[in-house]
């Protein structure tokens, strides 16, 4: 090996290599291999597969940490870092890409646009996210942000066919790109304030300058807002509701999980890193975002029927409170956003798993009435329903309870109380708006005719995701200390 | 300031009085968008086939291929081995789309 290729940055960017190379085999073979539409489902094991080798390259970089006992080793002269933080959220994003692929093949023969691409894209978006959590350098940063946001372009708009899914497709693509547009005006002020591109030299050229220069300012508010427009925060939260419905279910389930977790990602590289020292500029309207945000997810949510934007709505409320985690800023705040994030890509994606089982060929399985009386055709399903929507809701003993705790513990520790008393008081809203699901399930009349049969993927991704929902809200202790070795710093 | 106002009221006055003293004949050569010689047929909004689109977009791949290419066939010698390598790292990268656009008829234009 070279010195522009040490074994050290093999070593770092496997993951992404792989899932690269993956990609770019099922783009190539995929016509070969499996030429027939019925085929496609095969892929599935395929990205399996890939997971698989992530995971065990992950794995291996974790040993090596922990044998070595350093906390972050950095590569491509700077580029890349493995640490905690990075490994940590890598993990979600393998969960999400894993699910998303084991529900999908089903869901897209009803559909009938069963096509191998999708796969591929799946892991694509998965390496855009990889960087995000593990680049250390603007530009590196920047192309994770579009290898994720551009392919996801693509699967939301993979019903080629139906007019909904185009439409989110272009809504989305038209307002990702104008977002990207203020996050490329961002980082090109931060360079240009700083004469660097890696996040360690931008913290030390901060570090020396006066903090009330206007031109930081600026340069603070088009990257926070680049930024909250991934994560789809009031008030860059337009697209989010219009967007989720739109999509294909895993689709929606994936982007709503992998896409809002690696923006969580980049904000916290960001203002824990570089921006950690311009904190009392950016605290104040991070605060206002937040409970703007929470305000308008939960108020949004209320009056939803279709349930995928009621989801849709909610996820911007979690967006909020993962914001007020990164507003307390003391450590237990920050490693309440690594639990948020993690423990709500398990709810948040069981909750649309569910949904995905009840689409057939004439059966939309998006609306209020279409889950009437769940729980007498289909129990088992609606049970799991119920305890996804309990976590969403964050009600003990499950993981959603454990995320908002450490949240509100953080406000509190540092003195938030006004704004840790928004949060629990939407919480009750909160509770409303999921238990009307809860309520069609279980007390109202069965629709006629509808028949939840999921698919052995289905079956094996809801219990996994319930599992996870439930497991980390019992045992949490084991994932509370990986969790806190996550924390930057 | 002053100097600004009557910059202002200056340019201003003089569209209207130019207004006012211009000769004003219509025609209908005159009146068109494009007066280049040729007539117009219809307005731009017109739809046309989709498949310039992919034409456009496999334009674009391998004008970024280019773009790359140059520089590198540049500064060659100095690059060796390494830029070989990445190079073809890119093109490996470049050739998979193509790949795939071929397979999926994109080249076809009947």
């Amino acid at each position: 090996m070279s010195e522009f290729y040490t074994s050290l940055d093999h070593f770092a960017i496997l993951p992404a290599l792989l899932m690269g190379l993956f990609g770019c085999a099922i783009f190539l073979f995929d016509f070969w291999l499996f030429p027939s539409a019925r085929e496609k489902r095969y892929l599935v094991w395929f990205v399996i597969v890939t997971e698989a080798f992530v995971g065990v390259a992950l794995y291996r970089q974790f040993a090596y940490l922990k044998s070595s006992g350093i906390s972050s080793v950095s590569a491509f002269k700077g580029l890349l870092s493995i640490d905690g933080f990075s490994i940590f959220f890598n993990v979600m994003f393998l969960v999400a890409a894993l699910l998303a692929a084991l529900v999908s093949y089903r869901y897209l023969e009803e559909e009938r646009e069963n096509h191998g691409e999708y796969y591929g894209l799946l892991l694509m978006a998965q390496c855009g996210m990889f960087f995000l959590a593990s680049a250390t350098e603007l530009v590196s940063l920047f192309i994770g942000v579009e290898l994720m946001t551009i392919t996801f372009y693509v699967l939301v708009g993979f019903l080629a066919r139906d007019k909904r899914s185009n439409e989110a497709a272009i809504k989305y693509f038209i307002l990702g790109s104008f977002s990207s547009a203020f996050l490329a005006y961002g980082f090109s002020l931060l360079y240009g304030l700083t004469g660097s591109t890696h996040l360690a030299g931008i913290t030390a050229a901060l570090a020396s300058r006066p903090l009330d220069d206007p031109i930081l300012l600026i340069a603070i508010i088009t990257t926070t807002v680049g930024v909250l427009f991934k994560l789809a925060v009031a008030p860059f939260h337009m697209w989010a509701p219009d967007v989720y419905e739109g999509a294909p279910t895993p689709v929606t389930a994936y982007l709503a999980v992998g896409s809002k977790a690696a923006a969580i990602a980049l904000l916290l590289r960001l203002f824990e890193g570089p921006l950690a020292g311009s904190r009392d500029m950016w605290e104040p309207m991070l605060a206002v975002v937040a409970v703007l945000t929470i305000t308008v997810g939960n108020l949004g949510a209320l009056s939803q029927d279709n349930i995928k934007r009621m989801l849709a709505y909610s996820a911007v409320a979690h967006a909020g409170y993962m914001l007020l985690g990164l507003v307390a800023g003391n450590e237990t705040g920050i490693m309440g956003v690594v639990i948020y994030a993690f423990v709500y890509s398990f709810m948040n994606f069981g909750a649309f798993l569910v949904l995905i089982g009840l689409r057939q060929q004439d059966v939309r399985g998006e609306s209020m009435e279409e889950l009437h009386g769940l729980m007498r055709r289909n129990g088992p399903a609606s049970v799991m329903m119920l305890v996804f929507l309990v976590s969403l809701a964050g009600i003990p003993p499950t993981a959603g309870f454990i995320a908002k705790y450490f949240i509100f513990l953080a406000l509190i520790e540092t003195g938030h109380y006004v704004l840790a008393l928004i949060g629990v008081l939407y919480v009750a809203v909160a509770i409303y708006y999921y238990f009307r699901v809860v309520r069609a399930m279980f007390l109202d009349a069965p629709a006629s005719g509808l028949n939840l049969i999921p698919s052995t993927g289905l079956r094996v991704a809801i219990v996994a995701a319930g599992i996870g929902t439930i497991g980390l809200g019992l045992f949490a202790e084991p994932f509370l200390r990986l969790a806190g070795m996550s924390i930057l710093r | 300031m002053i100097y600004i106002l009557l910059a202002g009221t200056f340019l201003i006055g003089l569209l209207f009085v130019a207004k006012l003293l211009r000769p004003s004949v219509p025609s209908k050569v005159k009146q068109e968008i494009y007066e280049c010689g040729i007539p117009t047929m219809s307005n731009a909004r017109g739809r046309y086939s989709v498949r310039f689109y992919i034409i456009a977009i496999l334009f674009v791949v391998f004008d970024v291929e280019t773009i790359f290419l140059f520089p590198w066939a540049v500064r060659y010698k100095q690059l060796g081995w390494f830029g070989v390598l990445e190079v073809a790292v890119f093109l490996a990268i470049l050739f998979v789309g193509y790949i795939w656009a071929y397979k999926k008829k994109a080249l076809r234009w009947s």
